[in-house]
């Protein structure tokens, strides 16, 4: 082909326009010129991308030959800005993150701060923070599932998931007062208790949810279009995906159960009783399966949750660390010092470092935080699940098509605020 | 209130104001112009009466009207979303706040085929000239609406890695407050956006505080804004640079 | 995690299978460290990954922090899971600023980045593949060098970016809020 090419230029005398110095990938540059590679560049602007990831594709025909991702095209300096920012005033920033699992940055963060204070939550306020987590769990499917299969091409499951996707932002606006990044987790618990229509929404919601499930799955799971792209694509052997250090549906998906809510529990998850989804092949057919599946054990953890929730505080008492309750402002004198402290300054934590890991809805979601004994952390560092997980997209794409990358893509449910930070 | 207090006084009109043709005042009327839109259709109609009847029942207007009234009522938004308020905006196109009632459910992935952009999210700065591109490749007439605290100001990021406030390096028609607003609020953005391109801006608050000729814009008044507010805005520029003039003097 | 008792018995072992490599362990709130020679660290992590008792073998994250004043002032910091025990252990890799001063330990730089020297480490690619894009970050935040890396280059700020945002002598950036009383020192783009 490029022999061709070289004699139409010589026979036309035509110039050869266009030859700045393009980013190759290795396996570009590796070939001789008579292999010929094309490096596009699926930009940070693309309808497939979710959110603006840029990948370095180079194709042989339509087939992928490597791939290259560049990312950092929303990149925040959020692990920088807290180094800024007194303990509280940091969850806000946290929790913009990986923008879907907010809920999560949020518990990744509070979590590593407490286990550095050595602070206990009451057990209303784990309940109430598992509640939230696992509802945020399955608005994150939602999402992924919705936006998942407009890539492939049905376009109808967006506007289903989105609509069910709204019930749960309307359960997070009744009980926090905003729907997306709520600052709801409190280092000591939550921001306030739930309302009194809560629980009946979230049990209405939860009673819904399995039939919806089932209609998502019915349009989905025997669709002939649907099957042919999904099946036996993008696999990666289990024992690659550990050495990338993938975590979450991902690897589930790959027949590892490995997740922490069951291996390591924290909060309230050893009180209830649920499945992980473990699929056996690994292709994007048994990553849609697992998360469909983790929807709903997660609502069955919701049910339980609210069946088992127990009265009491929903935060701790030391007012060290949490700000007292309004009411006693006007009364007590401790309370009023203690509230303007803790506003102001904000409280110390003591010297040393925790890395606190969740199982987010991608993934292993650590945080690492260094204390230097004043009141703003000396170093916050999130070990964020899309980030490692991207890794794993050059092994699924290789030797694919074009159309399998966007497979690969959706279903790897990247989410750039993550990567980025 | 129904019943009409002795201090209210409730007058009933009925809404006429929906359409400048004349509604038929009885059964008469309506029976006449039935028999002169047979008499049009078969060609009977001629001379003023003709004429009375195109009057009656043709609406008029400008050129530039209907093609405002065209292009604010199928504005095709481009699908660039950069971070959380991307999620918000995917909301306003689902189906409980759809945004395909105001006509822009058709949105567009190539920047040569939309003509809005909504910046939803941060602008870190290695993304800021990709979107400069993208706004470039854009076909006039275009608008921009900056959805949410970073783009339109930076937010809560005032660090080294977003860019405060996509003003800087692109202009932006409208800016909607919020982290991440709700669709509602992106919804009402988008109304405003819609009044601009049809010629009446909703000068919102500043009518209502008597502070129209405050506002700063970012170009010269381009037909979005009517020259008696163009010309309060140049009066209060001149005034305020004369102030911080006399006041610089007087401190230096 | 591996309970004291265990966490020196590992030192101990990692002493003697790479000598003086192990410079200090601590555990607190549950969590086990392990701080070692940066020169040596293939080996540390090798033999933690290969050795049968030890078996990390997986690298949940690898980061940096900059512990300015406090010498040596960079860690990169090696967050090691052993999956069938569940046990968690940190490796801190306690590298020193070549561009201080010797003389006044402690004392912030006056300019960040562009440096000169940079510190330098041992690429764990090798041992552990996910630490292809963490090492890049690493590098890219702190301007630490990782020997070895086949591809070391800025992954989230742009390419031709200069300085170390995440050290703690680069300033947190931004603007100052405009109000009427500076708003002609900060200037608008239309201005």
């Amino acid at each position: 082909m490029s022999d061709l090419g070289r004699d139409v230029i010589s026979r036309t005398d035509a110039q050869v326009i266009g030859t700045a110095l393009v980013e190759r990938t290795a396996a570009g540059q590796a070939l001789a010129p008579e292999q010929e590679l094309m490096t596009i560049n699926m930009g940070p602007h693309h309808p497939a991308t979710h959110g603006v990831l840029r990948l370095l594709v180079s194709l042989e025909g339509e087939v992928v030959r490597d791939l290259k991702p560049v990312v950092g095209y929303v990149h925040t300096g959020i692990e920088k800005s807290c180094e800024d920012k007194s303990y509280w005033k940091a969850i806000p920033f946290v929790e913009r993150m990986d923008y879907l699992s907010y809920f999560f940055n949020m518990e990744a963060f509070v979590g590593c701060v407490e286990r550095l204070l050595e602070l206990e939550i009451p057990p209303r306020a784990k309940y109430l923070r598992v509640i939230h987590l696992e509802l945020n769990r399955i608005h994150s499917h939602l999402v992924w599932l919705g936006t998942g299969a407009l890539d492939l091409g049905a376009m109808s499951m967006f506007f289903y998931c989105f609509r069910d996707r709204d019930r749960i932002l309307d359960l997070f606006e009744l009980s926090t007062g905003q729907r997306m990044h709520t600052r709801y987790f409190q280092v000591g618990g939550v921001f306030e208790d739930i309302p009194v229509g809560f629980e009946r929404q979230a049990r209405a919601f939860c009673a819904e949810m399995p039939s919806r499930l089932d209609q998502y799955e019915a349009i989905l799971n025997r669709n002939e279009i649907f099957l042919q792209r999904t099946r036996n694509v993008g696999v990666v052997p289990r024992q690659r995906l550990l050495d990338l250090g993938v975590t979450g549906p991902l690897l589930r998906a790959a027949g590892e159960p490995w997740d922490l809510r069951k291996v390591d529990p924290t909060l309230a998850y050893a009180d209830f009783d649920f499945q992980i989804p473990v699929g056996t092949v690994g292709d994007g057919h048994d990553r849609y399966r697992v998360r469909v599946q983790e929807m709903r054990e997660s609502v069955r953890i919701v049910e339980q949750a609210l069946d088992g929730l127990p009265e009491g505080p929903w935060i701790a008492d030391d007012r060290k660390v949490v700000l007292p309750p309004r009411d006693e402002l006007s009364t007590s004198m401790e309370a009023l010092i203690h509230h303007f402290k803790l506003v102001t300054e904000g409280f110390r934590v003591p010297p040393g470092e925790a890395y606190y890991p969740v199982e987010g809805p991608r993934g292993e979601l650590g945080c690492f935080v260094v204390a230097d004994g004043s009141a703003k952390p000396a170093r916050v560092h999130f070990r964020d699940p899309s980030f490692v997980n991207l890794q794993a997209l050059r092994d699924m794409s290789v030797g694919g098509y074009v159309a399998d990358l966007i497979q690969n893509l959706a279903m790897l449910d990247p989410i750039l605020g993550g990567i980025d930070r | 209130m129904a019943k009409g207090s002795a201090r209210l006084e409730i007058k009933r009109e009925k809404l006429r104001a929906l359409s400048p043709l004349e509604e038929p005042q009885s059964a008469a009327e309506l029976r006449v112009r039935q028999m002169r839109a047979r008499d049009l259709l078969r060609g009977d109609l001629e001379g003023p009466a003709l004429e009375r009847h195109v009057a009656e029942s043709v609406l008029t207007t400008t050129l530039d009207k209907t093609m405002r009234w065209g292009r604010a009522n199928s504005i095709f938004p481009a699908t660039f979303g950069l971070a959380c308020c991307a999620i918000e905006m995917m909301a306003m196109v689902s189906p409980r706040y759809d945004v395909a009632r105001f006509g822009a459910e058709n949105l567009r992935a190539s920047p040569r085929q939309a003509d809005m952009l909504i910046l939803s999210g941060r602008v870190a700065i290695k993304m800021a000239p990709v979107i400069r591109r993208l706004y470039d490749q854009m076909l006039e007439p275009k608008w921009v609406i900056s959805m949410g605290a970073c783009s339109s100001s930076g937010g809560m990021f005032a660090n080294y890695a977003v860019v405060q406030g996509a003003d800087k390096f692109m202009p932006v028609d409208i800016h909607v407050p919020g982290c991440p607003p709700r669709p509602e609020a992106l919804l009402y953005g988008f109304n405003k956006l819609q009044r601009m391109i049809l010629g009446d801006p909703d000068p919102g608050w500043r009518r209502r505080y008597n502070a129209i000729g405050t506002e700063e814009w970012a170009r010269p008044a381009t037909g979005t804004a009517s020259t008696e507010e163009a010309e309060a805005y140049a009066v209060a520029r001149e005034l305020s640079v004369a102030r911080h003039a006399e006041l610089a003097g007087e401190s230096g | 995690m591996p309970d004291a008792p265990g966490l020196e018995l590992i030192a101990q072992d990692l002493d003697q299978t790479a000598a003086g490599s192990v410079r200090g362990t601590y555990h607190e709130h549950g969590q086990a460290c392990l701080i070692v020679d940066p020169e040596q660290i293939l080996a540390v992590l090798g033999w933690l990954r290969d050795t049968p008792g030890q078996e990390y073998r997986f690298l949940a994250s690898l980061h940096g922090v900059d512990y300015l004043p406090a010498e040596p002032r960079f860690g990169v910091v090696y967050e090691l899971l052993n999956m069938p025990r569940v046990e968690r252990l940190r490796v801190r890799a306690a590298l020193a600023d070549p561009e201080a001063d010797p003389s006044e330990p402690g004392r912030p730089r006056t300019r960040s980045g562009g440096g000169d020297q940079l510190p330098e480490i041992d690429s764990c690619v090798p041992v552990f593949p996910t630490a292809e894009f963490h090492e890049r970050e690493v590098y890219d935040f702190f301007g630490i060098i990782f020997r070895g890396h086949h591809d070391l280059r800025r992954i989230l700020m742009p390419e031709d970016y200069v300085g170390w945002p995440q050290r703690r002598d680069f300033p947190v950036g931004g603007e100052p809020v405009i109000f009427t009383h500076n708003e002609r020192q900060v200037p608008r783009w239309f201005e």
